[in-house]
């Protein structure tokens, strides 16, 4: 009696639970502490807001998300990884903000046949040779908005341009993926020290040099420290700035202020961009947080849309990996970037727009989008990349 | 490199060092005088920071919210060192470390609580918003030559303090012999609280200095830090004359090896540097005590 009374107790119990199971469980990885915090807000207020427009529900299921914060370590990030794959059974990974994270944990997570959809991060590895049926980069691969000015400046005629950036490899990649396309006269490459604060001996050499103009990589604090300092050094009338759109995207403009009006980005996104997904978004954004969005927050609105598209395509169906994964490929979703969808090689080819630092008519400075640089452009590995089917 | 090259990055490297100097110099006091180490140091740096870039915010004058900040990081010190700090000083090092190691992440939250984490701009005071030419055909930031003149001000503000005052000779009795010190009537506790704030205060005008050139940001005390511990060591613990020495020297080795060597070569030079003096010199350039 006692025995068959637990049982009911026990049954009861279940209920709620396998109720609950029918969530949709999704990892989310990303840095929430530290001077990069915001990086990881801007993600996770995207993905929610990206939930949220359609609904609330991806492909009608309830989303349940794992949150964790990879301080910025990829050590870190592979315990948090380790423990969302094996006890939380997550159904997708997605959040990675950095490059190296996202090579600590990808293949743990892909080896259990979790799905992983990179809000942000954008390794050459996963583009070319490792490609992998499980993994999808909605942002970019980290070469192409490189390659998109590399692209624009060749054909502006620039010649002499000195390079910056820090040493490590997400800044050697980055200035070699403008290099592939720009041939006009290296006047020097420059690889600073990771987090640098003061660049006034670097900025002195650079003026001895006398460049026509400078491409630089810097993000985060150190972006902000050299911005600044650059502009206080005089040089940005005599040597133009032009950098990827991370040097000098939403996060980061508030801080440098008007130091950073007349500098010149190649970007795959900014919040001025007319098409209608992407005014409702910011609109949305804006209402929402009470700032403006990043790329880091669209990239991540997409994300969440994207899984949606799929997920309708599959009827809330993530069991049967195959089906998900061609409805992944094939989904179709507005996104704010106007042209998006994936090559062979599950990285996007879209479009990169030039874009200029503008002092606003609220005098604050912002990303103002100019002229399409390059269209439907893909990545330089994807040839490497033989997809399994 | 051209002599007018050379004569810029000669002034950038004492810049440099002049603002490690500012970070160094509270530190190496409160090192050297109560025997504590404070790796929350660079907290106040930060805080001076935030504290300056929020009144400029609000008064729009640099040097009237600079005059406010500096108190208020001084205060803050003070009561942390009330609260908090005076129960660890006869703990041993290891315990001193872990406790302002934990503050380090207690004002980290604080002022992502408090301002968001986002970056906040701090402009640069219009007066020195232009550039000076130092040299024939060398144009220099003139609120970098605020900081180096500011710097040297402060440098020799501490040493008639220290040197040639009442208070001084208070502050050096007490670090040479605490016990006999309080015996002969010194306010020993009082003075480390006024060494505390001193150096609070002069870690936040390092970060109020920096606010315009770098980054207002969550954990920008934390890189500074381990150059100013870098200072103090070199310099001799306790050495006010020694972290400046050592500061001038890290400012300009490290700015001429990072533009004449490799990058990955430049980067290390600073720690090249102090294994060489501290081989030579182990207790650092010019010891305090004996």
């Amino acid at each position: 009696m006692k025995r068959a009374f637990s049982i009911a107790l026990a049954a009861q119990l279940l209920i709620p639970l396998s109720a609950h199971a029918e969530d949709l469980k999704i990892g989310f990885i990303s840095t929430f502490s530290g001077p990069s915090a915001l990086l990881g807000q801007d993600t996770l207020d995207g993905f929610n807001l990206g939930v949220k427009s359609v609904g609330g529900k991806l492909g009608g299921r309830n989303v349940q998300i794992v949150q964790g914060d990879d301080q910025m370590k990829p050590d870190v990030a592979r315990q948090l990884a380790d423990k969302m794959v094996e006890r939380d059974r997550v159904d997708v990974m997605t959040g990675m903000i950095w490059s190296n994270v996202m090579l600590a944990i990808a293949k743990p997570v892909l080896d259990s046949g979790t799905f992983i959809l990179s809000p942000n991060a954008g390794p050459s590895q996963f583009a070319g040779a490792q490609c992998h049926p499980h993994y999808f980069a909605v942002a970019f691969q980290n070469d192409s908005p490189n390659e998109a000015m590399g692209i624009y400046m060749q054909d502006k005629g620039y010649k002499n341009v000195y390079l910056m950036a820090p040493n490590y490899p997400a800044g050697r990649d980055m200035l070699n993926g403008y290099k592939r396309y720009f041939k006009g006269g290296i006047a020097g490459e420059v690889y600073t020290q990771l987090g640098q604060l003061d660049y006034a001996a670097d900025l002195a050499q650079l003026r001895a040099k006398k460049p026509s103009a400078l491409y630089y990589f810097i993000s985060g604090g150190a972006g902000i420290n050299f911005a600044k300092q650059y502009d206080q050094a005089g040089l940005k009338k005599d040597v133009p700035m032009f950098a990827p759109g991370f040097s000098l995207d939403q996060t980061i403009l508030p801080a440098i202020g008007d130091a950073a009006v007349g500098a010149m980005t190649a970007t795959h996104w900014s919040p001025d961009f007319k098409n209608a997904a992407s005014a409702k978004f910011v609109a949305d954004f804006e209402a929402a947080y009470k700032r403006t969005p990043s790329p880091y927050a669209a990239q991540a609105y997409d994300t969440a849309r994207l899984l949606d598209a799929a997920l309708k395509e599959t009827k809330g169906n993530t069991k049967d990996k195959a089906a998900f994964r061609r409805a992944l490929e094939k989904a179709k979703f507005d996104s704010v970037r106007g042209n998006f969808s994936f090559g062979p090689n599950h990285y996007p080819i879209q479009d990169y727009y030039l874009a200029e630092i503008t002092k606003g008519a609220d005098g604050k400075a912002q990303v103002t989008t100019k002229d399409v640089i390059v269209r439907n452009h893909g990545d330089a590995y994807s040839k490497d990349c033989k997809m399994p089917n | 490199m051209t002599p007018a090259l050379a004569f810029e990055q000669l002034l950038n490297g004492l810049q440099f060092g002049v603002m490690l100097f500012l970070m160094s110099a509270g530190l190496t006091l409160v090192f050297g005088i109560m025997n504590f180490i404070n790796l929350a140091h660079g907290s106040f740096y930060m805080l001076g920071a935030f504290f300056a870039a929020t009144l400029i915010k609000i008064t729009g004058n640099f040097f009237l919210s600079v005059l406010i900040a500096i108190p208020a990081t001084a205060i803050v010190g003070m009561v942390f060192e009330r609260l908090v700090l005076k129960h660890f000083y006869r703990r041993d090092h290891l315990d001193q470390v872990l406790v302002t190691f934990g503050l380090i992440f207690v004002f980290n939250d604080i002022i992502r609580i408090l301002w968001g984490v986002a970056p906040i701009p701090m402009p640069l005071p219009e007066a020195f918003s232009g550039s000076v030419e130092v040299f024939p055909g060398v144009q220099y930031p003139a609120f970098r030559l605020a900081i180096l003149v500011a710097g040297l001000l402060v440098a020799f503000l501490l040493y008639l303090l220290i040197v040639h005052t009442r208070s001084g000779m208070w502050v050096r009795a007490g670090s040479s012999d605490r016990v006999m010190a309080s015996a002969l009537g010194v306010k020993v506790s009082l003075v480390f609280s006024a060494v505390f704030a001193v150096g609070a205060a002069l870690a936040g005008f390092a970060g109020m200095m920096a606010g315009p050139i770098t980054a207002v940001m969550v954990g920008m005390g934390d890189s500074i830090l381990i150059l100013a511990l870098v200072v103090t060591v070199l310099g001799g613990i306790g050495s006010i004359r020694g972290a400046f020495v050592a500061a001038l020297l890290i400012g300009i080795v490290d700015t001429f090896a990072r533009v004449l060597l490799p990058a990955a070569f430049g980067n290390i030079c600073i720690f090249m540097l102090m294994a060489c003096i501290l081989a030579w010199k182990p207790k650092g350039l010019f010891p305090a005590h004996g």
